[in-house]
């Protein structure tokens, strides 16, 4: 009857309640709270990535370039491709949604490794430091490839130290897959079958076999060219002896395959939204299942269409360019199979869904501009242009950082107990996509009129686009800086979460918002199919 | 039914499930190791096929004696391990701790032998692909790709060795506490796959660096 029963109850103890020292966080082993220093971490990354990118954008404004030196146009692309690469896109989704929503959606208390998973965060955070050492004190101009023997004979940069950090952030990435893999054999719930794990799961699946098995490779070349450079022997110069096109297939043995790093937990996220926004099954949901397997068996067989140019044989070109046409067809089903759940469901445009729609759309832009690179005879035309940089932004930037934007959306009121202003969400996703599409569009088009990439001058002829691309990169800009603004502003004074806000289906959302320690109460059993929503006709539409 | 009582962490549903999942992790950490060593041996491969003359010349300067008894040491070593893990899984901590000991011992009789003094003399013998380089003429460039193989690989499988030691000390500290018993006993079969997981890569090592110069 007092005034303080009817005052706001304080939250339900949570994981962030848990402990509120410094300490109670830099030695967690809890996997949502190691989820959130990801999240911290990965942000700063997205950002001084960001900043380069704004450099370069605005050095293109004018045809001569703003920036005076060529040299530090080149160190910016450079930082902008290896922070960008290592340190944002290859662990955003995995890292911060994975290690929050895995041991969540497997109906598990933690993962299988919780002190390999913070020791994880901590090399990622050395791995960073040492990157941005490089970055900073000079720099290096190889780009992100580190192309010998211009990386080992002739760049004037911090290559080894650059290649010191990549090699660290190789451990925490091998260590997150390794303890994905172990967790999705080992800890699923009483009743969670394989076919009755959710996407999202099966596709970090696939992302950790990559992970676990090219990531290595990568680590023994940088490791030969690191020895190149420092002891001037090696097998890459061919002055030494030694042939870089060996160089380049041993890097995209692991890179091609790192591409799907990048865009698989993209698809899982995505899968997990397309129903829940549509009150329907996942259409195929084991074709969409057995699509992500298929993709990371087939992205270790396309390396070799990275270098149609750089003196291949011919029947290698053709084997490479018909596998790479072959990767398309799992992709392009998932596609299919997004439209077929959206087809007669009762779609709500929420933020997380307006985020996934773009990403459909954006992704297929990039996936389907892949399949003219695929092609040989298009491939000599195109490659080194803009419209290489262009495909690969609509894949990774349209398509993966909008899926990550989608996943933290949608799993924000887990993660933090709080709702984001859906307004201001909306907005974002908006923003987003027409300044990705402003910003990368008229690249495709730059591109095919032959404007080569990685140069910090150009044509005046090319003027036009270049300065709607760099405007459209200011939209873009507006369109990144939004969501940081009001997701901060939604941690003090967001409207508090139920548990199941978007009445999804999957084990996370039956734990409260935020979850306990300890994720599960009491473990749960799994008694039905994912995604199941009740069919259509039955379901009242709200008004 | 004692095992009930076996301590395990939280996320697992008993102390079983959880040795069965560390070993799994393991022998996943392993595959990263096959591929990170892979991709050397590939790259040996394909250089000495391209450089068959000047590998073969830069093989034949290795010290053949020392390169042999260290593999017998190594496999040795890791027969002793395995007969610890035996003895363990029967109940017997007294003699896990006198096999983890002699493991340990002959790994660093290894890198004793391989860096103590191979290498010394090898380096003595200017055999660093440096710039007094010993091996001049026409197949010195191609002697001196071979010789980065040989310091890279045996450097890093070194560093391994360094890493097992470290873990089969850490064995042999708890079993001397008594942590280990025939039903939990997990670490001593994880670092057991990993120490042999070293000797498996010296037995690929051996014939590139020391046999495969030296035929007719």
């Amino acid at each position: 009857m007092s005034a303080t029963a009817i005052a706001v109850p304080a939250a339900e103890p949570s994981y962030l309640t848990d402990g509120l020292t410094l300490r109670s966080w830099l030695l967690t082993t809890d996997h949502k709270r190691i989820a959130l220093l990801y999240l911290g971490t990965i942000t700063i990354f997205f950002f001084v990535g960001g900043i380069a990118a704004a450099l370069i954008r605005l050095n293109l404004v004018v045809p001569e370039g703003l920036i005076p030196s060529a040299e530090t146009y080149n160190r910016l692309f450079t930082m902008h491709g290896v922070v960008m690469v290592w340190f944002f896109l290859i662990p955003a989704v995995p890292t911060t949604l994975g290690n929050f929503i895995v041991p969540l959606m497997l109906g598990a208390r933690d993962l299988a490794f919780p002190r390999l998973n913070l020791a994880s965060w901590y090399l990622f955070v050395i791995a960073g430091i040492v990157v941005l050492y490089a970055l900073f004190v000079g720099g290096v101009d190889t780009g992100w490839t580190f192309y010998t023997p211009l990386s080992t004979a002739y760049s004037k940069g911090h290559v080894v130290a650059a290649i010191v950090g990549v090699f660290i952030a190789g451990f925490s990435s091998i260590a997150t897959g390794l303890n994905f893999i172990v967790s999705i054999h080992r800890l699923r719930a009483p009743g969670m079958t394989w076919y009755r794990l959710p996407v999202f799961l099966w596709s970090l699946y696939a992302t950790s076999v990559i992970l676990v098995l090219a990531t290595p490779v990568l680590a023994m070349t940088l490791l030969l060219l690191s020895f190149e450079r420092i002891f001037h022997i090696g097998v890459f110069d061919p002055a030494l002896g030694g042939d870089p096109l060996l160089f380049q297939h041993l890097f995209w043995f692991y890179s091609h395959p790192a591409v799907y790093i990048m865009i698989l937990p993209g698809f899982g996220v995505v899968s997990e939204i397309i129903p829940a926004f549509s009150s329907k099954r996942l259409f195929g949901y084991k074709f969409v299942v057995w699509c992500s397997i298929a993709i990371a068996v087939i992205s270790f067989l396309v390396w070799g269409h990275h270098m149609f140019v750089a003196g291949t044989s011919l029947y290698s070109a053709l084997v490479f360019s018909i596998l790479s046409y072959m990767v398309a067809v799992p992709s392009a089903i998932k596609v299919f199979n997004w439209i077929g759940t959206m087809h007669k469901g009762f779609i709500r445009f929420d933020a997380p869904m307006l985020y996934a729609l773009g990403f459909i759309g954006l992704f297929t832009m990039g996936g389907l501009t892949g399949l003219f690179v695929a092609a040989l005879a298009a491939d000599v035309h195109l490659t080194q242009t803009y419209f290489i940089v262009a495909h690969f932004h609509y894949v990774m930037v349209g398509g993966m950082v909008s899926a990550y934007f989608a996943g933290l959306h949608y799993w924000w009121p887990k993660i933090t107990g709080r709702m984001y202003p859906e307004m201001w969400g909306r907005a974002g996703a908006l923003i987003i996509f027409i300044g990705f599409n402003f910003t990368f569009f008229p690249q495709f088009i730059l591109g095919y009129l032959g404007m080569p990439r990685r140069y910090h001058s150009y044509p005046p002829e090319f003027e036009v686009l270049n300065v709607l691309s760099s405007a459209g990169a200011t939209i873009l800009a507006v369109g990144y800086l939004l969501p940081l603004a009001y997701l901060t502003w939604s941690l003090f004074y967001g409207e508090r979460a139920s548990a199941n806000p978007w009445g999804a289906t999957g084990l996370e959302w039956r734990t409260p918002s935020p979850p306990p320690t300890d994720n599960f109460d009491e473990t749960p059993v799994v008694t039905e199919p994912p995604y199941n929503y009740p069919p259509p006709e039955l379901v009242q539409r709200h008004v | 039914m004692s095992e009930t009582y076996l301590p395990h962490e939280v996320q697992y549903s008993s102390a079983r499930h959880q040795a069965e999942s560390a070993i799994s992790g393991m022998w996943l950490f392993l595959a990263t190791e096959v591929l990170f060593f892979g991709a050397l041996f590939l790259t040996w491969i394909y250089s000495r096929h391209w450089n068959q003359a000047g590998f073969d010349a830069g093989a034949q300067h290795t010290n053949l004696a020392i390169g042999t008894v260290n593999t017998v040491i190594l496999l040795a070593s890791s027969f002793v391990y395995s007969a610890g893990v035996a003895f363990i899984e029967a109940g017997n901590t007294r003699r896990l701790v006198q096999c983890a000991a002699a493991a340990w011992l002959l790994g660093l009789a290894f890198l004793i032998l391989k860096f103590g003094v191979e290498w010394r003399d090898d380096f003595a013998k200017h055999l660093f692909p440096g710039a007094d380089f010993a091996i001049h003429g026409p197949l010195g460039g191609s002697a001196r790709i071979f010789f980065e193989f040989y310091f890279l690989g045996t450097a890093l499988h070194g560093l391994h060795m360094v890493g097992g030691l470290v873990l089969v000390g850490w064995i042999i500290w708890r079993a001397r506490r008594a942590e280990f018993s025939p039903a939990l006993h997990t670490p001593v079969i994880v670092v057991g796959l990993y120490w042999s997981f070293v000797d498996i890569v010296w037995i690929v090592l051996y014939p590139l660096l020391y046999l495969v110069g030296r035929g007719p």
